[in-house]
């Protein structure tokens, strides 16, 4: 009995000082003064121009990885070529190496001297710009949609898209009418990970950017610009923004996501 | 010919699957390919279907070379043994699903389906989604969907196996009667040889990648072509190299012409009881007899009785 309380406190105590505290404290600081003083640091062109890019790249992001997560899962899963089980294990490289690394990488690519560095002398700019954001924020955001779709797809099996074929389906009406409303709620989660984890992309970002005001500061640079600036409302304010997407977007899922075994 | 299969093979890795077989089916006719597990009598199917290429061989439908068509161009209607129903469609639209993907006009798929649902008793259910249906249900909504598409073949790989003994039973004596009213040439495949002899006009008997019989129920049962077949349609007693029925073992108290033996068991399964005996030599054999004339014997354990085989066989 005494043991169930403990795990029990342990547990909820655990959450509450490291993840309830925390975000209670920034909410706490933004409306420290009032509604107001957070809206206006929240409009002012700058932060909603970093706004605005954030959901830019966030939107290109989950669009491209979507489209290539299932592609590569179901390659992955019903596919027959070698050299799967290596792939497999490269999808995960963005979880363990650090943006950091990520940023610098495409920084060495694109940067003068690079093996495309000389696309900027012909005018197509990368480095510092849209492009290498939107590429480094692909990159550490690769497997989430592949790592969701990958076990749905092991799960239902083939059977109803053989099924679906001696019904005179052909490759693509399989695909489009049978497994990809059987994995829907897997692919979702996935844009749901990918979204949240896009929006808050801070490191690789950070390094291929520049960080130049109302051009290539997104929502999380902002928030960083506006820290050391000692403009602490600003900070959290756009915190509370960042968070209220991710929360939403997590939201709407939940709402949506029909209930475990109620006939599908 | 309804169905023709000339020379198939099929390995998996090494490991033979199919070995040169060939068989016709006549349109119109339900077959059962019967035979134990690893035999490969569902790769037969699969093969017929297009859902496996063979490694050599031709299968022909309607006299028409199939063999490098998909199988979505065969015109086939197939039903798993674990139903594969879409998971995220109704009844329904399961059912409506081949005459969507043929664009037919949305009031004959109105009326195909009503009238599908109907034959297989599922009007109904036509909202519900697969989860909310027992496995019996289930299997008559895969058969619903593959007929709807007026397939020139129906192919059943064990559609009845998951189902439990009794639904299993009735389900058989139903796609009989389905049979009998639609004449779609028809290709069942089960490991059981009771299911196969009550639904089939005809049976193809595998084993290990081979055709070890192809005929009538009553054919394979009377006439068996090796010793196998004999073991695999029914019981059978193995008395040095002589095969003998049970129900071809007669039993009697008075010495006459036969072998003198003792009531070992008596197993009773309701009009019929199995008598398991043990002769001299220490050999067992059991005997087959109605429960009435066991009981005008009066058979009980340790009895001396004498008994005289029948119709025996010996294979070389």
């Amino acid at each position: 009995m005494l043991a169930r309380y403990a795990l029990r406190f342990g547990v909820l105590g655990y959450l509450a000082f490291l993840l309830l505290v925390p975000v209670g404290m920034i909410f706490y600081r933004t409306f420290e003064h009032g509604f107001w003083p957070a809206w206006h640091a929240v409009t002012t062109p700058a932060a909603r121009h970093a706004l605005w890019l954030t959901i830019l790249i966030a939107a290109i992001t989950v669009a491209c990885n979507t489209v290539f997560g299932v592609a590569l899962a179901h390659w992955l899963v019903r596919g027959r070529s070698r050299g799967r089980g290596l792939v497999n294990a490269i999808i995960d490289l963005p979880l363990a190496l650090s943006p950091v690394v990520v940023g610098l990488s495409l920084v060495f690519l694109y940067g003068t001297g690079g093996w495309f560095g000389g696309l900027a002398d012909h005018g197509i700019k990368i480095l510092f710009a849209l492009p290498a954001m939107v590429l480094a924020t692909i990159f550490v955001t690769i497997p989430f949609v592949v790592r969701e779709v990958v076990p749905v797809l092991r799960e239902i099996g083939t059977e109803q898209e053989q099924a679906a074929e001696t019904l005179g389906a052909s490759g693509f009406q399989v695909f489009r009418r049978v497994t990809l409303p059987a994995i829907r709620w897997g692919v979702a989660y996935g844009v749901v990970l990918t979204l949240a984890r896009a929006i808050g992309e801070f490191g690789a970002v950070s390094v291929v950017s520049g960080r130049i005001e109302g051009q290539t500061q997104t929502m999380t640079l902002f928030v960083s610009a506006q820290y050391e600036n000692f403009d602490y409302v600003g900070a959290y304010a756009a915190a509370v923004v960042l968070a209220l997407i991710a929360f939403a977007a997590v939201v709407v899922m939940k709402v949506f996501r029909p209930k475990e075994g109620a006939g599908y | 010919m309804g169905i023709t299969v000339v020379e198939v093979s099929k390995h998996f890795n090494g490991h033979v699957a199919l070995e040169d077989v060939s068989l016709s089916i006549a349109s119109g006719s339900l077959t059962a390919l019967l035979g134990p597990s690893g035999s490969g009598k569902s790769t037969l199917l699969r093969v017929i279907a297009g859902l496996e290429k063979p490694d050599s061989g031709q299968v022909l439908i309607e006299d028409l070379d199939v063999t490098n068509q998909p199988a979505r161009q065969r015109g086939i209607g197939f039903v798993f043994q674990h139903y594969a129903a879409f998971k995220h469609m109704t009844v329904w639209d399961n059912v409506a699903f081949g005459l969507k993907i043929r664009r037919r006009k949305r009031g004959e798929i109105r009326e195909r389906v009503a009238e599908l649902l109907q034959l297989v008793q599922l009007e109904p259910f036509a909202k519900r989604y697969p989860a909310q249906l027992s496995g019996g249900q289930r299997q008559r909504m895969a058969l619903a969907r593959a007929l709807a598409v007026d397939p020139r073949v129906l192919l059943l790989d064990e559609p009845f196996g998951a189902l439990d003994a009794r639904v299993r039973k009735e389900l058989r004596a139903w796609l009989r009667r389905l049979h009998d009213q639609t004449h779609v040439t028809t290709i069942i495949v089960t490991h059981d040889q009771e299911e196969a002899m009550e639904v089939a006009d005809q049976i193809a008997l595998l084993h290990e990648g081979r055709i070890e019989q192809v005929g009538s129920p009553r054919d394979l049962y009377d006439q068996p072509a090796n010793e196998f077949v004999m073991g695999f349609v029914g019981p059978v007693n193995k008395i040095g190299d002589t095969l003998v029925r049970p129900s071809h073992v007669e039993v009697a108290l008075e010495p006459g012409a036969g072998d003198e033996a003792m009531v070992e068991r008596i197993v009773h399964l309701g009009f019929e009881v199995r008598v398991e005996l043990v002769r001299h030599d220490g050999t067992h054999i059991s005997a087959q007899l109605t429960s009435d004339e066991a009981e005008q014997l009066e058979l009980e354990r340790g009895r001396i009785v004498y008994i005289r085989t029948s119709r025996e066989r010996i294979f070389q």
